[in-house]
Protein backbone atom coordinates (compact mmCIF):
# COMPACT_ATOMS: atom_id res chain seq x y z
CA UNK A 1 0.00 0.00 0.00
CA UNK A 2 0.72 3.09 -0.02
CA UNK A 3 3.51 5.69 2.12
CA UNK A 4 0.16 7.37 4.10
CA UNK A 5 -1.74 4.06 5.31
CA UNK A 6 2.22 3.19 6.18
CA UNK A 7 1.81 6.28 8.57
CA UNK A 8 -1.47 4.95 9.48
CA UNK A 9 -0.67 1.93 11.11
CA UNK A 10 2.24 3.40 13.04
CA UNK A 11 -0.07 6.12 14.63
CA UNK A 12 -1.96 3.21 15.65
CA UNK A 13 0.78 2.04 17.32
CA UNK A 14 2.14 5.55 19.08
CA UNK A 15 -1.44 5.97 20.07
CA UNK A 16 -1.43 2.90 22.04
CA UNK A 17 1.51 3.40 23.52
CA UNK A 18 1.06 6.24 24.45
CA UNK A 19 -2.32 5.16 26.63
CA UNK A 20 -4.70 5.78 24.41
CA UNK A 21 -7.58 3.53 23.42
CA UNK A 22 -7.12 2.48 19.70
CA UNK A 23 -9.32 0.74 17.32
CA UNK A 24 -7.97 0.30 13.43
CA UNK A 25 -10.87 -0.38 10.81
CA UNK A 26 -9.82 -2.07 7.66
CA UNK A 27 -11.64 -2.25 4.37
CA UNK A 28 -12.01 -6.21 4.01
CA UNK A 29 -14.76 -6.53 0.84
CA UNK A 30 -15.72 -4.34 -1.61
CA UNK A 31 -19.13 -4.32 -4.48
CA UNK A 32 -19.32 -2.28 -7.47
CA UNK A 33 -17.37 1.16 -6.96
CA UNK A 34 -16.08 1.64 -3.53
CA UNK A 35 -13.96 4.49 -3.59
CA UNK A 36 -11.17 2.91 -1.30
CA UNK A 37 -9.75 -0.75 -1.97
CA UNK A 38 -9.59 -3.41 0.00
CA UNK A 39 -7.11 -2.91 2.47
CA UNK A 40 -7.37 0.44 3.50
CA UNK A 41 -7.45 1.56 6.63
CA UNK A 42 -8.73 4.19 9.32
CA UNK A 43 -7.42 4.38 13.22
CA UNK A 44 -9.68 5.31 16.06
CA UNK A 45 -9.10 6.80 18.99
CA UNK A 46 -11.34 6.60 22.53
CA UNK A 47 -11.94 10.01 21.94
CA UNK A 48 -13.15 10.37 18.34
CA UNK A 49 -9.89 11.23 16.93
CA UNK A 50 -9.21 9.39 13.78
CA UNK A 51 -6.46 9.38 10.75
CA UNK A 52 -7.11 7.52 7.04
CA UNK A 53 -10.51 6.77 5.68
CA UNK A 54 -12.20 3.48 4.15
CA UNK A 55 -14.37 5.50 2.53
CA UNK A 56 -12.97 8.77 1.57
CA UNK A 57 -15.65 10.67 3.67
CA UNK A 58 -18.59 8.56 3.39
CA UNK A 59 -19.45 6.45 5.98
CA UNK A 60 -16.29 7.18 8.59
CA UNK A 61 -18.78 9.12 11.10
CA UNK A 62 -20.54 6.01 11.44
CA UNK A 63 -17.43 3.89 11.91
CA UNK A 64 -15.72 5.74 14.15
CA UNK A 65 -19.10 5.76 16.65
CA UNK A 66 -18.71 2.13 15.98
CA UNK A 67 -15.14 2.06 16.72
CA UNK A 68 -15.49 3.83 20.14
CA UNK A 69 -18.09 0.56 21.25
CA UNK A 70 -15.47 -1.37 20.01
CA UNK A 71 -12.64 0.10 22.15
CA UNK A 72 -15.04 -0.10 25.49
CA UNK A 73 -15.70 -3.65 24.52
CA UNK A 74 -12.79 -5.24 22.92
CA UNK A 75 -14.69 -7.34 20.29
CA UNK A 76 -14.58 -6.73 16.94
CA UNK A 77 -17.58 -5.89 14.49
CA UNK A 78 -17.81 -6.18 10.87
CA UNK A 79 -19.98 -3.08 9.76
CA UNK A 80 -21.25 -3.03 5.98
CA UNK A 81 -22.53 -0.12 4.22
CA UNK A 82 -24.36 0.26 1.24
CA UNK A 83 -27.15 1.34 -1.07
CA UNK A 84 -28.46 -1.39 -1.31
CA UNK A 85 -28.49 -1.59 2.79
CA UNK A 86 -31.08 0.32 3.42
CA UNK A 87 -32.70 -1.12 6.95
CA UNK A 88 -29.07 -1.37 9.38
CA UNK A 89 -27.73 1.79 8.70
CA UNK A 90 -28.74 5.05 7.41
CA UNK A 91 -25.58 5.99 5.86
CA UNK A 92 -24.74 4.86 2.81
CA UNK A 93 -22.26 5.42 -0.36
CA UNK A 94 -22.96 7.99 -2.78
CA UNK A 95 -20.63 6.34 -5.54
CA UNK A 96 -23.02 3.03 -5.04
CA UNK A 97 -21.10 0.76 -3.95
CA UNK A 98 -20.96 -1.45 -1.01
CA UNK A 99 -18.02 -2.12 1.60
CA UNK A 100 -17.42 -4.01 4.66
CA UNK A 101 -15.20 -3.01 7.09
CA UNK A 102 -13.68 -5.09 9.82
CA UNK A 103 -13.14 -2.79 13.40
CA UNK A 104 -11.09 -4.54 16.19
CA UNK A 105 -9.36 -3.24 18.92
CA UNK A 106 -5.59 -2.31 19.54
CA UNK A 107 -3.87 -3.80 22.83
CA UNK B 1 -10.25 -11.26 19.40
CA UNK B 2 -8.17 -8.07 19.31
CA UNK B 3 -5.07 -6.89 17.22
CA UNK B 4 -2.15 -7.30 19.44
CA UNK B 5 -0.04 -4.28 20.28
CA UNK B 6 3.28 -6.38 19.67
CA UNK B 7 1.87 -7.99 16.31
CA UNK B 8 1.51 -4.29 14.81
CA UNK B 9 4.82 -3.07 16.26
CA UNK B 10 6.06 -6.06 14.42
CA UNK B 11 3.84 -5.32 11.33
CA UNK B 12 5.32 -1.55 11.37
CA UNK B 13 8.82 -2.24 12.09
CA UNK B 14 8.93 -4.93 9.29
CA UNK B 15 7.29 -2.36 6.29
CA UNK B 16 9.66 0.19 7.67
CA UNK B 17 12.67 -2.21 7.08
CA UNK B 18 11.09 -2.37 3.41
CA UNK B 19 10.03 -6.33 3.88
CA UNK B 20 6.58 -7.60 2.77
CA UNK B 21 4.52 -8.69 5.73
CA UNK B 22 0.60 -9.98 6.11
CA UNK B 23 -1.90 -9.85 8.59
CA UNK B 24 -4.14 -12.81 8.47
CA UNK B 25 -7.48 -13.07 10.43
CA UNK B 26 -9.73 -14.95 10.88
CA UNK B 27 -13.22 -12.91 10.35
CA UNK B 28 -15.46 -15.49 12.29
CA UNK B 29 -13.40 -16.06 15.65
CA UNK B 30 -11.33 -12.99 15.21
CA UNK B 31 -8.05 -15.03 15.35
CA UNK B 32 -4.58 -13.42 13.89
CA UNK B 33 -1.20 -13.84 13.23
CA UNK B 34 1.24 -11.52 11.46
CA UNK B 35 3.37 -13.62 8.71
CA UNK B 36 6.56 -12.36 7.30
CA UNK B 37 8.04 -12.80 3.44
CA UNK B 38 10.55 -15.01 5.09
CA UNK B 39 8.33 -17.24 6.37
CA UNK B 40 5.90 -17.85 3.62
CA UNK B 41 7.50 -20.51 2.17
CA UNK B 42 6.86 -22.57 5.42
CA UNK B 43 3.09 -21.71 5.85
CA UNK B 44 -0.05 -23.42 5.43
CA UNK B 45 -1.47 -21.11 3.58
CA UNK B 46 1.69 -20.35 1.59
CA UNK B 47 0.02 -20.35 -2.01
CA UNK B 48 -2.67 -17.98 -0.81
CA UNK B 49 -0.32 -15.80 0.39
CA UNK B 50 2.34 -15.77 -2.03
CA UNK B 51 0.10 -14.61 -4.52
CA UNK B 52 -1.57 -11.70 -2.52
CA UNK B 53 2.46 -10.61 -1.80
CA UNK B 54 2.58 -11.17 -6.13
CA UNK B 55 -0.33 -8.95 -6.64
CA UNK B 56 0.11 -6.53 -3.40
CA UNK B 57 -3.68 -6.69 -3.10
CA UNK B 58 -5.47 -7.44 0.55
CA UNK B 59 -8.47 -9.35 0.34
CA UNK B 60 -10.51 -12.49 1.54
CA UNK B 61 -9.97 -15.94 0.99
CA UNK B 62 -12.37 -18.99 1.75
CA UNK B 63 -9.94 -21.74 3.07
CA UNK B 64 -11.02 -25.10 4.70
CA UNK B 65 -14.62 -23.44 5.13
CA UNK B 66 -13.49 -20.20 6.95
CA UNK B 67 -13.75 -16.80 5.89
CA UNK B 68 -10.03 -15.79 5.81
CA UNK B 69 -8.68 -11.84 5.30
CA UNK B 70 -5.48 -11.19 4.38
CA UNK B 71 -4.25 -7.33 4.63
CA UNK B 72 -0.60 -7.86 2.51
CA UNK B 73 1.67 -4.75 3.00
CA UNK B 74 4.12 -4.97 0.04
CA UNK B 75 6.65 -2.29 0.41
CA UNK B 76 6.43 0.57 -2.86
CA UNK B 77 8.90 -0.89 -6.07
CA UNK B 78 11.83 1.27 -6.64
CA UNK B 79 13.64 1.23 -10.09
CA UNK B 80 16.92 2.28 -10.72
CA UNK B 81 18.59 3.57 -14.00
CA UNK B 82 22.20 3.85 -14.77
CA UNK B 83 22.39 6.19 -17.15
CA UNK B 84 20.99 9.65 -17.67
CA UNK B 85 20.03 8.74 -21.20
CA UNK B 86 17.53 9.44 -23.77
CA UNK B 87 15.62 6.42 -22.70
CA UNK B 88 15.53 7.22 -19.28
CA UNK B 89 13.98 10.42 -19.82
CA UNK B 90 10.80 8.82 -20.61
CA UNK B 91 11.31 5.69 -18.83
CA UNK B 92 11.82 7.71 -15.25
CA UNK B 93 8.45 9.48 -15.81
CA UNK B 94 6.38 6.06 -17.08
CA UNK B 95 8.25 4.33 -14.00
CA UNK B 96 6.71 6.84 -11.85
CA UNK B 97 3.34 6.56 -13.37
CA UNK B 98 3.60 2.89 -12.27
CA UNK B 99 4.15 3.98 -8.73
CA UNK B 100 7.88 3.53 -8.75
CA UNK B 101 10.32 5.67 -6.66
CA UNK B 102 12.88 6.40 -9.30
CA UNK B 103 16.62 7.03 -8.55
CA UNK B 104 18.92 7.92 -11.95
CA UNK B 105 22.80 7.25 -11.30
CA UNK B 106 24.80 8.93 -14.04
CA UNK B 107 28.64 10.35 -13.32
CA UNK B 108 28.80 12.22 -16.56
CA UNK B 109 27.25 16.01 -15.33
CA UNK B 110 26.15 16.56 -19.08
CA UNK B 111 23.76 13.57 -19.29
CA UNK B 112 22.64 13.69 -15.14
CA UNK B 113 21.10 17.52 -15.13
CA UNK B 114 17.97 18.60 -13.70
CA UNK B 115 17.13 20.18 -16.88
CA UNK B 116 17.03 16.97 -18.94
CA UNK B 117 15.51 14.71 -15.65
CA UNK B 118 12.88 17.50 -14.16
CA UNK B 119 11.51 15.95 -10.47
CA UNK B 120 13.73 12.97 -10.07
CA UNK B 121 16.26 11.95 -7.84
CA UNK B 122 19.41 12.34 -9.65
CA UNK B 123 23.30 11.37 -8.70
CA UNK B 124 25.96 12.70 -10.69
CA UNK B 125 28.30 10.08 -9.06
CA UNK B 126 29.90 6.84 -9.99
CA UNK B 127 27.99 3.39 -9.53
CA UNK B 128 30.62 2.34 -6.73
CA UNK B 129 29.42 5.86 -4.98
CA UNK B 130 25.93 6.24 -5.45
CA UNK B 131 24.55 2.75 -5.47
CA UNK B 132 25.41 1.49 -2.22
CA UNK B 133 23.56 3.86 -0.08
CA UNK B 134 20.48 3.16 -2.14
CA UNK B 135 20.14 -0.17 -0.32
CA UNK B 136 18.97 -2.06 -3.70
CA UNK B 137 16.29 -4.44 -2.34
CA UNK B 138 14.22 -7.44 -3.86
CA UNK B 139 11.90 -4.57 -4.52
CA UNK B 140 14.18 -2.92 -6.74
CA UNK B 141 14.44 -3.05 -10.65
CA UNK B 142 17.90 -2.26 -11.98
CA UNK B 143 18.44 -1.02 -15.53
CA UNK B 144 22.03 -0.08 -17.24
CA UNK B 145 21.39 2.04 -20.28
CA UNK B 146 24.81 3.76 -20.90
CA UNK B 147 26.66 1.41 -23.35
CA UNK B 148 29.65 2.91 -21.34
CA UNK B 149 31.47 -0.55 -19.47
CA UNK B 150 33.44 1.79 -17.26
CA UNK B 151 29.70 2.66 -16.23
CA UNK B 152 27.66 0.17 -16.62
CA UNK B 153 29.91 -3.08 -15.50
CA UNK B 154 30.43 -1.69 -12.23
CA UNK B 155 26.64 -1.15 -11.81
CA UNK B 156 25.85 -4.47 -12.77
CA UNK B 157 28.41 -6.23 -10.50
CA UNK B 158 26.54 -4.31 -7.41
CA UNK B 159 23.17 -5.31 -8.67
CA UNK B 160 24.50 -9.06 -9.16
CA UNK B 161 25.50 -8.77 -4.72
CA UNK B 162 21.63 -7.97 -4.31
CA UNK B 163 18.63 -9.99 -4.42
CA UNK B 164 16.70 -6.97 -6.78
CA UNK B 165 13.88 -8.43 -9.08
CA UNK B 166 15.12 -7.84 -12.12
CA UNK B 167 18.09 -7.06 -13.93
CA UNK B 168 17.86 -5.23 -17.32
CA UNK B 169 20.85 -4.16 -19.49
CA UNK B 170 20.91 -2.39 -22.66
CA UNK B 171 22.51 -3.54 -26.12
CA UNK B 172 22.84 -5.28 -28.38
CA UNK B 173 23.52 -9.35 -28.59
CA UNK B 174 26.93 -8.75 -29.94
CA UNK B 175 27.77 -6.21 -27.67
CA UNK B 176 25.97 -8.31 -24.61
CA UNK B 177 28.58 -11.16 -25.15
CA UNK B 178 31.17 -9.27 -24.97
CA UNK B 179 29.88 -7.54 -21.60
CA UNK B 180 29.04 -11.06 -20.15
CA UNK B 181 33.19 -12.21 -20.81
CA UNK B 182 34.61 -8.77 -18.89
CA UNK B 183 32.06 -9.39 -16.00
CA UNK B 184 33.29 -13.28 -15.40
CA UNK B 185 36.57 -11.79 -16.07
CA UNK B 186 35.84 -9.60 -13.07
CA UNK B 187 34.09 -12.52 -10.83
CA UNK B 188 30.38 -12.81 -11.91
CA UNK B 189 29.30 -16.47 -11.63
CA UNK B 190 26.69 -17.93 -14.93
CA UNK B 191 24.43 -17.62 -12.51
CA UNK B 192 24.84 -13.51 -11.68
CA UNK B 193 24.96 -13.31 -15.75
CA UNK B 194 21.90 -15.24 -16.38
CA UNK B 195 19.93 -12.70 -14.42
CA UNK B 196 20.75 -9.82 -16.65
CA UNK B 197 17.28 -9.33 -19.31
CA UNK B 198 19.12 -8.29 -22.49
CA UNK B 199 18.63 -7.34 -25.19
CA UNK B 200 16.12 -5.31 -22.21
CA UNK B 201 12.28 -4.88 -22.67
CA UNK B 202 10.01 -7.21 -24.25
CA UNK B 203 10.08 -7.83 -27.78
CA UNK B 204 7.57 -5.16 -29.05
CA UNK B 205 9.20 -4.02 -31.94
CA UNK B 206 9.98 -0.71 -29.92
CA UNK B 207 11.66 2.03 -31.73
CA UNK B 208 11.52 4.88 -30.20
CA UNK B 209 13.35 5.90 -26.88
CA UNK B 210 9.80 5.80 -25.43
CA UNK B 211 8.78 2.54 -27.05
CA UNK B 212 11.73 1.07 -25.82
CA UNK B 213 10.77 2.65 -21.99
CA UNK B 214 7.19 1.20 -22.70
CA UNK B 215 9.16 -2.53 -23.46
CA UNK B 216 11.32 -2.25 -20.24
CA UNK B 217 8.50 -1.53 -17.69
CA UNK B 218 6.48 -4.06 -19.42
CA UNK B 219 9.16 -6.58 -18.54
CA UNK B 220 9.85 -5.08 -15.60
CA UNK B 221 5.68 -5.22 -14.41
CA UNK B 222 5.47 -8.96 -15.58
CA UNK B 223 8.89 -10.11 -13.64
CA UNK B 224 7.15 -7.79 -10.36
CA UNK B 225 3.86 -9.65 -11.19
CA UNK B 226 4.19 -12.94 -12.48
CA UNK B 227 5.13 -16.23 -10.78
CA UNK B 228 8.88 -16.93 -11.41
CA UNK B 229 8.92 -19.24 -14.97
CA UNK B 230 5.95 -17.58 -16.29
CA UNK B 231 5.96 -16.91 -19.69
CA UNK B 232 6.43 -12.74 -19.89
Amino acid sequence: MLARDEDILKAAEDWRKAGRGVAVATVIETWGSAPRPVGSNLVIDDQGNFLGSVSGGCVEGAVVTEAIDVIGSGKPKVLEFGVADETAWNVGLSCGGTIRVYVEKVD
Amino acid sequence: MILRLDALSTLNSERAARRAVAVVTDIASGAQRVVKAKDVAADPLRDVLEKHFRSGKSGIEEIEGARVFLTVHVPPPKLVITGAVHVSQTLAPMARMLGYDVTIVDPRTAFATAERFPDVKLIAEWPDIALPPLGIDRYTAFTALTHDPKIDDPALLHAFKSDCFYIGALSSKKTHAKRMARLKEQGASDADLARIHSPIGLNIGAVSPAEIAVSIMAEITARLRQPAGAAA
